[in-house]
């Protein structure tokens, strides 16, 4: 992970690289270390959504602090740096969706959209356009050549490893793009921007939802969806009512705090019916599933059916194993091979072999164990 | 591929004449207020009168009709502040006109791009506005508004006539002070002189309401120490353009378009159908967003213009190709390429040149 260590970028000399900069430090260093090794570096910054609410320093421009931040690291860099309005594109392939799956009972992903349908498709377009010969992020994902065409792994700091948010990633896409902090840890990172004296490099690491600067993503989807937040009932999985809750989209399958609810043994969201604005509880038992249903499914390599991979269904939980069968059109069922709980539909479902990222698909549905014993039971009773 | 970067955004502000550069610092090498009595206040007053007597005479004005201010806008607010009752302006007016008045009437235009004379005598008799803005010519597609035409219906319902020839001013044969307008925007750094100097021109006997009350001068109709390095640069930038011949220039505009026509059958030149700007082409290609066409232009040195861009660099779609009936699809894909009296052949060719190899790529892509 030492900075020095070489970097094969797979680039022609001096070729002109598209990088998208956030303002954040690992795009800022991202644009660095190509401008350093003699790339014409465009920085881009994308406009996403107007950020005058989430400004606490009272100015009224759309842009926030995090656009200053890229011209002010670009103008350090000496490269170009242009400002990309895709403030409608945002909120039609990404914003609109995540509120729409809140209001279905979902637990949305949004940044997996926005990699996907925005900056891997609309920025790379445009890069395309521009002449150039890749488009690069700041993402913590390594890009590495196999024997049947690059692949994508994770990163080698697995700590901050962000493959999980790439796995919608096509194999033409991946030919265009390069990730080149994935070979460094975060302190390296910050190591390079403080030697170029980038003005982000103490700068705190992003929250979680862009859009979402303070975190009550329920205010935002009320706003555009207020069905996602009217009240409705707790229940238990029998539908006895337990409680009350203001809006579903509160709420995510394996949430087990903020339920408000007291019975004897800790309760746990087990399942989102939005046609009632129900909320279903129940013991961790109920809680654990041993599959799940994927649908839009994306495969930058295929699993083998009978291959055991590493499986990840929600991005801030720990890999687990299981086994992938691909189905027709996009579909697929990942049998986890330990139950696991808080699979929620409307996550990504992402699955390895090893570092190596094959893909994944969204959370559709999911089988209870409950329900997968009865159906090997039934199975058993129905041989002859 | 790149060479010495070129300039063809002349629409936003055109680099300053060598001449009005050495007036304006021979004027800041020399103190005095114009306003004090001692004699460095009256050396300067009688620089400031001179330049004023210079922009008066190439616009074939008094020189007391010259009230200097900051430049365009607050020459354009200046006028507006005088309205005594509704307000009307065209729907293409500049933002300094839109958005200091936003609950003027809006006076339509065709999809040519010009005043809908029909619907503005309709409007003008519907709410019997006391003042009437509009442009000489349009700071985007460049066209030229009938404000002679205008001026007789203004005339008519007894109102009073603003014209915003800034971008206009000095690139039309005839002065825009001619047109029956009471008062006239204009502006020096469009032209050859300083940012930060321009002039309402008004019309003889029209008392000015001053929107900056304080000292007397100008007149009592505009309160500040004046711009007198500016004013002076101003009127040196007049007398370069003095009888300039822009026919040079407007050729040059005319071959660029039909150069990439040629490669882009689907490029329209938007409002080339009625009189423009000698300096001005507004270049459409439909699904070809202007970002994209700015920036590949950029990185390859050469300078454009499109709609207006926000403090933070994005790009909002034209009000005024939004007001000729395009979608904002359209609005979205237009970019604007303006001239000046020093554009030569090969800035010509080095655009072309440039917007062709991006074209290629960008059809090239769409295909794949």
């Amino acid at each position: 992970m030492a900075e020095t260590a070489p970097i094969d970028f797979d680039l022609p000399a001096g070729a002109r690289v598209v990088v998208a900069m956030s303002g954040g430090v690992d795009s800022s260093v991202t644009a660095a270390m190509l401008a350093e090794a003699g790339f014409e570096v465009v920085g881009v910054t994308l406009q996403l959504y107007d950020q005058r609410a989430s400004r606490r320093d009272g100015k009224t421009c759309c842009a926030g602090r995090d656009l200053e931040d890229a011209r002010a690291v670009a103008d350090r860099l000496g490269i170009a740096h242009y400002t990309l309005d895709m403030e409608a594109r945002f909120r039609a392939a990404v914003i609109e969706e995540f509120a729409a799956a809140y209001a279905a009972g979902r637990t949305p992903i949004p940044c997996v959209r926005c990699n996907e349908r925005v900056k891997f498709a609309d920025l790379l377009a445009f890069a395309r356009d521009l002449g150039a010969a890749a488009l690069a992020t700041g993402h913590y994902v390594r890009r590495l050549r196999g024997p049947a065409g690059f692949e994508l792994h994770r990163a080698a700091d697995p700590h901050r490893d962000q493959s999980y948010f790439l796995f919608a990633t096509t194999p033409e896409q991946l030919d265009f793009l390069r990730f080149p902090i994935g070979e460094l840890d975060k302190p390296a990172v910050r190591a390079i921007a403080a030697r170029l004296g980038l003005p982000v490099a103490e700068k705190p690491d992003s929250q979680d939802i862009c859009f979402v600067p303070d975190g009550d993503h329920a205010r935002l989807v009320g706003a555009l969806r207020p069905d996602a937040l009217r009240p409705g009932e707790i229940v238990d999985g029998t539908g006895r009512v337990l409680g009350r809750h203001a809006g579903i989209a509160r709420f995510t399958v394996g949430q087990r705090k903020g339920l408000g609810v007291a019975v004897g043994e800790p309760l746990y969201v087990t399942a989102i019916d939005a046609t009632r604005a129900r909320i279903v509880v129940g013991p961790r038992r109920a809680n654990l599933v041993a599959a799940a249903r994927l649908e839009g499914c994306s495969w930058l390599a295929a699993p083998h059916p009978e291959e055991v991979v590493a499986v990840k269904h929600r991005y801030n939980e720990p890999a687990v194993t299981g086994r992938v069968a691909r189905e027709p059109d996009g579909r697929a069922r990942v049998a986890f091979l330990e139950p696991q709980a808080g699979v929620a539909p409307g996550q990504a479902c992402v699955v390895w072999r090893g570092t190596r990222l094959l893909g994944g698909g969204w959370i559709a549905a999911t089988e209870p164990v409950r329900d997968a014993a009865a159906a090997r039971l039934d199975g058993v009773l129905a041989a002859p | 591929m790149k060479g010495e970067p070129v300039y063809l955004d002349w629409a936003a502000t055109a680099p300053v004449r060598p001449e009005a550069i050495a007036a304006t610092a021979a004027a800041l090498r020399e103190v005095g207020n114009p306003a004090s009595v001692h004699a460095f206040g009256r050396r300067a007053r009688a620089r400031l009168e001179a330049a004023r007597r210079a922009v008066a005479g190439f616009f074939g004005v008094e020189p007391d009709a010259v009230v200097f201010t900051s430049g365009g806008s607050e020459a354009n607010q200046l006028a507006l502040h005088q309205a005594r009752g509704p307000i009307a302006v065209a729907a293409i007016e500049h933002a300094s006109i839109l958005e200091a008045v936003p609950e003027a009437i809006r006076l339509p235009v065709t999809p040519a791009g010009i005043l809908d004379l029909a619907a503005a005598e309709r409007l003008l008799a519907e709410h019997r506005p006391s003042l009437v803005a509009c442009q000489l010519a349009n700071n985007e597609t460049g066209a030229i508004q009938p404000v002679a035409e205008l001026a007789r219906l203004v005339r008519a319902i007894g109102a009073h006539l603003h014209v915003d020839a800034v971008q206009a001013a000095g690139k039309l044969a005839s002065a825009p002070t001619a047109l029956g307008a009471d008062t006239v925007a204009v502006s020096a750094h469009k032209l050859g002189g300083p940012a930060g100097i321009g002039a309402l021109l008004v019309r003889p006997g029209l008392p000015l309401r001053p929107r900056q009350p304080g000292g007397g001068q100008e007149g009592g109709r505009r309160a500040g120490t004046p711009n007198l390095p500016g004013a002076v640069g101003f009127a040196a930038a007049l007398e370069c353009l003095s009888g300039f011949d822009w026919s040079a220039v407007a050729a040059l505009r005319d071959r660029l378009e039909r150069e990439l026509r040629a490669i882009a059958p689907e490029l329209r030149a938007v409002a080339a159908e009625v009189p423009r700007l000698p300096t001005i082409s507004c270049l459409l290609t439909p699904g070809l967003p202007a970002e994209t066409q700015l920036v590949a232009l950029d990185l390859d040195g050469v300078a454009v213009g499109a709609g207006s861009a926000c403090s933070s660099g994005k790009l909002a779609p034209s009000h005024v190709l939004r007001a000729m009936g395009l979608s904002e699809a359209e609005a979205r894909a237009a970019i604007r390429v303006s001239l000046g009296w020093s554009t030569s052949d090969a800035e010509v060719d080095r655009l072309v040149g440039a917007w062709t190899a991006l074209y290629r790529r960008w059809r090239q892509r769409r295909a794949a």
